[in-house]
């Protein structure tokens, strides 16, 4: 027992370390750093397009990088394929398991994924002449949370098993097994330079890892209940978390810590998705309380709200183009607004 | 929660081996880190479409409007 003793002081010991280094950087905070900036204008966005044809909750949507077609997910058991400009639906895909949770479009335009309480990550070909399941990956014990190609090749996935994953497309196998979260893994954000990502948990914690060798290289705490929304701020220097906590955060990787939080004692309701303007400046952050709610994120104050939908906002997402802002509902439509 | 002794302690051991890592990397102020984030959305403001608004001819989410011929 001698040897555990010791670890548990040890440990105890560079905990403390690492608050006091962090303490040690923390000369300023983001909004009094911002202090001098000219406050972002009053975002007032219309909605452009409403996409009708989902017949139950939407779960998740995720744009393709050619800034037009995007797939959503929904428990009516289909991912469709929208064309944003006209309205139109392009593609259906009839999914085996209608428990879905995320989806997925391949930077190529090739492939989507789809997965959920089926605890697999289904990849589907959108070229052929009829659409195939391409790869049935199976090796979560837990349901899919959330899933991010990294090109046609390689894929990573976040699972309710409490780890995540970096899968082999032409094998179907997990290349590298992510482990360090206590609780189910919720969402996941590649770094712009696709050499890391970070993942958020039912831990309130939020880890950043390097995907070739699986290191769990920093750990962000701060958030109180389960981060249900991630992503990278374009720079690639700090990240965004949504919690049921009801507050978004900015964590600097550099400083190693929470720079801000974004919270308003009338916001009673946990966020549910996140999205990043351009320049990083707008946080578009979805809400159980049916709204998407506009932050300026250097400032830390609320400057716009998307009101629209009828039910609990579940994901949103703004295309690499940054010309809109992309909502999807439980009502079961999905909102384009700019 | 139940632990046998010897899963106990070799969890220990990772989550020490993760802190030793975590506790040794390089931090920087937050005064710098807030400067190069503020300093990068203000570089990238002015191509930041929802910031700057979209102007309805450009807008390929908005139905293109008649044409009036004066």
């Amino acid at each position: 027992m001698g040897e555990m003793e010791q670890m548990k002081k040890e440990a105890e010991t560079l905990k403390t370390q690492i608050e006091a280094a962090r303490k040690a950087a923390n000369d300023t905070d983001m909004a009094s750093a911002a202090s001098g900036v000219a406050p972002a204008p009053r975002v007032q966005l219309k909605t452009r397009k409403t996409l009708k044809g989902h017949l139950a909750k939407i779960y998740a949507m995720h744009w393709s990088t050619d800034n037009r077609l995007m797939v959503s997910a929904s428990q009516d058991g289909k991912l469709l394929i929208w064309d944003s400009h006209s309205g139109n639906k392009v593609n259906a895909v009839p999914l085996k398991s209608s428990w879905v949770m995320t989806c997925a479009y391949a930077p190529s335009g090739n492939l989507v994924a789809s997965g959920g309480l089926d605890n697999m990550c289904t990849v589907y070909n959108l070229k052929t002449p009829v659409i195939k399941t391409v790869k049935e990956l199976d090796a979560h014990t837990g349901y899919l949370s959330c899933t991010r190609f990294l090109s046609d090749t390689e894929i990573l996935t976040a699972s309710g098993d409490t780890t995540c994953a970096l899968w082999d497309l032409e094998t179907g196998k997990q290349k590298t097994v992510f482990l360090n979260h206590v609780g189910d893994c919720m969402c996941l954000s590649l770094s712009p330079d696709m050499n890391s990502f970070v993942s958020g948990a039912c831990d309130s914690l939020a880890k950043l890892w390097d995907i070739r060798d699986g290191q769990c290289k920093q750990t962000f705490q701060g958030h109180t209940s389960d981060i249900n929304a991630i992503s990278f701020f374009p720079s690639g220097n700090a990240i965004i978390t949504g919690s049921d906590d009801c507050a978004c955060k900015m964590y600097d990787l550099r400083a190693d810590q929470e720079v801000i939080c974004y919270q308003d004692a009338a916001l009673n309701s946990g966020v549910t998705s996140l999205a990043l303007s351009l320049s990083g400046r707008l946080i578009f952050a979805g809400y159980d309380d049916f709204n998407c709610n506009i932050w300026d994120s250097l400032k830390g104050e609320k400057v716009g709200v998307l009101s629209g939908h009828d039910n609990r906002v579940s994901c949103t997402g703004v295309p690499p183009d940054g010309m809109c802002v992309c909502t999807g509902s439980w009502d079961s439509f999905l909102k384009i607004w700019n | 929660m139940s632990n046998n002794s010897a899963g106990g302690l070799v969890s220990l051991q990772k989550s020490v081996k993760q802190l030793r890592f975590e506790a040794g990397i390089r931090r920087i102020k937050v005064s710098q880190a807030a400067a190069d984030l503020k300093t990068f959305c203000l570089q990238n403001a002015h191509k930041d479409p929802l910031l700057m608004g979209v102007p309805s001819s450009d807008n390929p989410f908005r139905p293109p409007k008649s044409c009036a011929l004066f």
